[in-house]
């Protein structure tokens, strides 16, 4: 029993040693983010008037759905950063441990190096719980960095006690993370499969979460990140969830290992049937194999996108009805002449739906070079396909895929929101709202297009122009960001319908820079050396 | 009649060059074998001649035509066989073999069903669960199911056991038959020695050896085992003699081939109770220029 854990320090270190740069990028870019935003919230709002009046915007379910509940009542700096950062960081805290653990432990056994070290005297167990160890030791420094970090602040209403309960949040949630993602690595017999669910039980915990706030305080009990928002750092100090998530992963820790000492090598518990002998006629060319080998995660992608978009319709209902009995409130955000106030929330939902549905055309894209990277592009380009078509292939798919994920999310919250309202939207209205956001997806297509054509090693400064555009939007009016900041991203140059006017020029504009830059992209892509 | 021809090919990457102004030809109905140790640039000039790179210097012409610029139209009469072969993990090996057959532009055929079953490959598993062997077949499979002019193979047969190496070979040889032409790089010298008209050597990104196998033995040593009614005097001495071992009355050593008949001449003059003689191997004459090598670097 001893021995099925031999030389799991040594394989820890080996693992922190391999991924320093990316473990420190992670550490160091979270606890910049949670320490810059109340910095900036002291600059922005340093009156409690101020900062009232935000916390005023913020009392609807909307928002509630989107941020989780807050200390609205004793609205301090403090407590405005806990409702507005810690359960989104938390999320990208539980994303970085999706991402790790799977790197770590499916991913390291699909490539077969797990094969390598397993031949070795190397107990079985112990790589498995080198990379939880990593991942614990990881989460733990980052509770401890933001923890004092928040503190050495020297704000007020921010105690030592609230910033080491506000680091420790992350923390858990990123232990927890990883325990969903080491259970899932010994279910499934993919790295893809183990990544796609883990990111699925974060988003649907994220999801419950937000109707549950909103409609259904049991709810939220089930899900993980309702736990989060239920530690309130700087006002209630609950540490009793900490223990909660913190106890949820020992035992899945637990689980993990049980089901990996009596799994084989390479296998997993979900195991695939026989397949077929003959390919279908669909399959016999590029955009077809394209499409299949993206079936699965397209088709989870676009249940996906329907459930958010079915979501965020849902509170629509409780926004109306919450507005219709507040009548202060109703005075302060008439902003916009002829609009009712649960339109005015439509162009925020929709930057945020827009940018979803940007993640999976990009991936669909992007797959195109990792396809390269390991060697099978060889298999089109050796035989009678040319780079061009080749490249066409994955990139019509790609529009036609962020194109369904629009539309489906739109759909989704047209058909939500007209069940609970009732002054129902317009059909045309919501989708029109969502579809304008085309030409700025297909210009994030072009420049993931121009990456791999040009300078494949840097396709993932795409990732890094869609964050950057999420975060300019999203909090854009919150950080009061000047305007050319938005505009530094082409989701700033479309309309925010319905309260502003539909112009046909940045469509226009958008559309063209779209098709010169893929042209560049395919250009590029023929005239380059294929890796391997 | 050339159907590949390579001319002064220089590939760098970065400051490292690659290939320093290789030449090679590949005949019509005629396997060329491309032999070198490891890192020597086999598998650059191969992806050269696939069009997947482009060469910094010379050229690449495939049927007359430039194997970067035309590469579709090259690729519609040549299949390629990977040594390492990468799929899809979750398609069947029936599925990537369709796939490929399509690719090329061709249709399924009978010879499909025959190769699998030659190579006895399952074809409904998924290549997630095929090992390297089977992977390999599947490309066998694929690429001698189709009708193509020119087969590069690179390393085919790395995974394969001796039974399905045969089959490999046969398939070879059946394609030659039919007047189409081979280009194998492998490091089975056994292999390539049985199946190749002419070899190319290549060291350090350059060619350093090529003809036919008959031409390259004139080059090496010809290995000797003899014992004779009287000690053998002055063999030392001959020109073209080398590495003499004594083993009780036997003596062993290596000749010239071109300085043979003097040799025998000589020793014919002592009465000859035993002659062994081993013509130069391959292997031989690989393992002479790749030592050649090593003692230069110093190893």
């Amino acid at each position: 029993m001893k021995t099925w854990f031999a030389k799991t320090g040594m394989l820890s270190s080996f693992i922190i040693r391999r991924d320093r740069l990316r473990i420190a990028l992670w550490m160091i870019g979270i606890t910049f983010f949670s320490i810059i935003v109340p910095i900036a919230f002291t600059g922005l709002y340093n009156s409690q008037a101020e900062r009232d009046s935000m916390a005023a915007t913020m009392m609807n379910p909307a928002m509630t759905a989107m941020v989780g509940p807050g200390d609205l009542n004793n609205y301090t700096v403090g407590a405005m950063t806990t409702h507005q950062m810690l359960l989104l960081t938390a999320v990208v805290v539980g994303l970085m441990s999706c991402l790790l653990v799977t790197r770590h432990t499916r991913a390291e056994e699909e490539d077969g190096r797990l094969e390598l070290i397993r031949a070795l005297p190397v107990g079985r167990l112990a790589h498995l719980n080198a990379s939880i160890y990593v991942l614990f030791t990881m989460n733990i420094g980052l509770s401890i960095m933001i923890g004092f970090g928040l503190f050495a602040l020297d704000i007020a209403s921010m105690d030592l006690e609230g910033s080491l309960l506000y680091g420790a949040t992350l923390g858990a949630t990123g232990i927890l993370f990883t325990c969903v993602t080491a259970v899932l690595s010994q279910l499934v017999e993919s790295s893809r499969a183990t990544l796609g669910l883990s990111i699925a039980v974060l988003l649907i915990s994220y999801l419950i979460r937000a109707i549950g706030d909103v409609s259904n305080e049991v709810l939220s009990w089930v899900s993980p990140l309702g736990w989060v928002t239920k530690t309130e750092p700087y006002s209630g100090n609950e540490w009793w969830p900490i223990t909660l998530l913190i106890g949820v992963s020992l035992i899945l820790v637990i689980i993990a290992n049980y089901l990996n000492a009596i799994r084989d090598l390479e296998a997993g518990f979900i195991s695939s049937k026989p397949g077929k002998k003959h390919a279908s006629p669909f399959l016999q060319s590029p955009i077809g194999l394209a499409l299949r080998l993206q079936r699965s995660g397209t088709v989870s992608w676009a249940i996906g996108m329907l459930v958010i978009g079915l979501s965020y319709g849902s509170v629509l209902g409780d926004l109306e009805s919450f507005f219709a009995g507040n009548d202060m409130l109703k005075q302060m955000l008439a902003m916009e002449e002829g609009y009712t106030l649960t339109e005015q929330f439509i162009p925020m939902l929709m930057v945020v739906i827009a940018i979803i549905a940007t993640i999976p055309p990009v991936m669909a894209v992007s797959k195109l070079y990792g396809e390269e990277k390991k060697g099978r592009v060889e298999h089109f380009l050796s035989r009678t396909v040319s780079r061009n078509k080749v490249m066409a292939s994955f990139f019509i798919l790609s529009m036609g895929n962020g194109f369904m994920m629009l539309s489906l999310a739109a759909v989704g919250l047209w058909i939500a929101a007209y069940t609970v309202m009732d002054q129902a939207f317009s059909f045309s209205m919501i989708y029109g709202a969502a579809i304008s956001y085309y030409p700025a997806i297909s210009v994030m297509l072009g420049v993931a297009l121009l990456l791999i054509g040009w300078f494949p090693k840097f396709i993932s400064v795409v990732w890094i122009y869609v964050f950057y555009s999420f975060v300019v939007l999203y909090f854009g009016g919150l950080f009061q960001f000047p305007e050319w900041i938005g505009k530094l991203s082409p989701y700033g140059y479309i309309p925010q319908l319905p309260i502003e006017e539909s112009h046909v020029i940045p469509y226009v504009s958008l559309s063209m820079v779209a098709i010169l830059i893929v042209i560049l992209g395919f250009k590029g892509y023929k005239k380059r050396d294929i890796q391997s | 009649m050339t159907v590949l021809k390579v001319t002064n090919l220089t590939k760098q990457f970065g400051k490292f060059k690659a290939l320093n102004g290789i030449n090679l030809e590949v005949n019509k109905g005629e396997v060329f074998g491309f032999i070198g140790p490891n890192g020597a640039g086999k598998s650059t000039a191969i992806r050269i001649l696939l069009g997947m790179l482009q060469a910094t210097n010379g050229h690449v012409t495939i049927f007359g035509k430039d194997a970067w610029q035309d590469a579709v139209e090259v690729h519609k009469r040549t299949a390629y066989v990977p040594g390492d072969v990468n799929l899809w993990p979750n398609l069947t090996g029936g599925e990537v073999i369709d796939l490929f057959i399509k690719l090329r532009g061709g249709e399924p055929n009978n010879r499909r069903a025959e190769l699998i079953e030659k190579f006895s490959l399952d074809p409904t598993k998924k290549c997630s669960t095929y090992s390297k062997g089977n992977r390999q077949k599947i490309a066998l499979i694929a690429a001698f199911s189709s009708d193509a002019d020119l087969y590069i193979l690179d390393e085919p047969t790395s995974g394969l056991d001796p039974l399905m190496e045969q089959v490999f070979q046969q398939c070879v040889v059946e394609a030659k038959k039919e007047g189409k032409s081979i280009l194998l790089s492998s490091h089975i010298l056994s292999e390539v020695e049985r199946l190749c008209d002419r070899v190319g050597i290549i060291r350090h990104g350059e060619i350093i050896e090529s003809g036919s196998l008959q031409e390259l033995r004139h080059l090496t040593r010809t290995q000797m085992i003899i014992e004779t009614k009287q000690p053998i005097t002055g063999l030392t001495e001959l020109d073209g003699v080398h590495d003499i071992e004594t083993n009780h009355q036997e003596l062993k050593f290596d000749v010239d081939t071109e300085k043979l008949d003097q040799v025998i001449k000589h020793i014919s003059a002592y009465g000859i109770n035993k002659l062994e003689s081993a013509p130069p191997t391959l292997e031989d004459l690989f393992m002479r220029h790749y030592q050649v090598t090593s003692n230069k670097v110093g190893g």
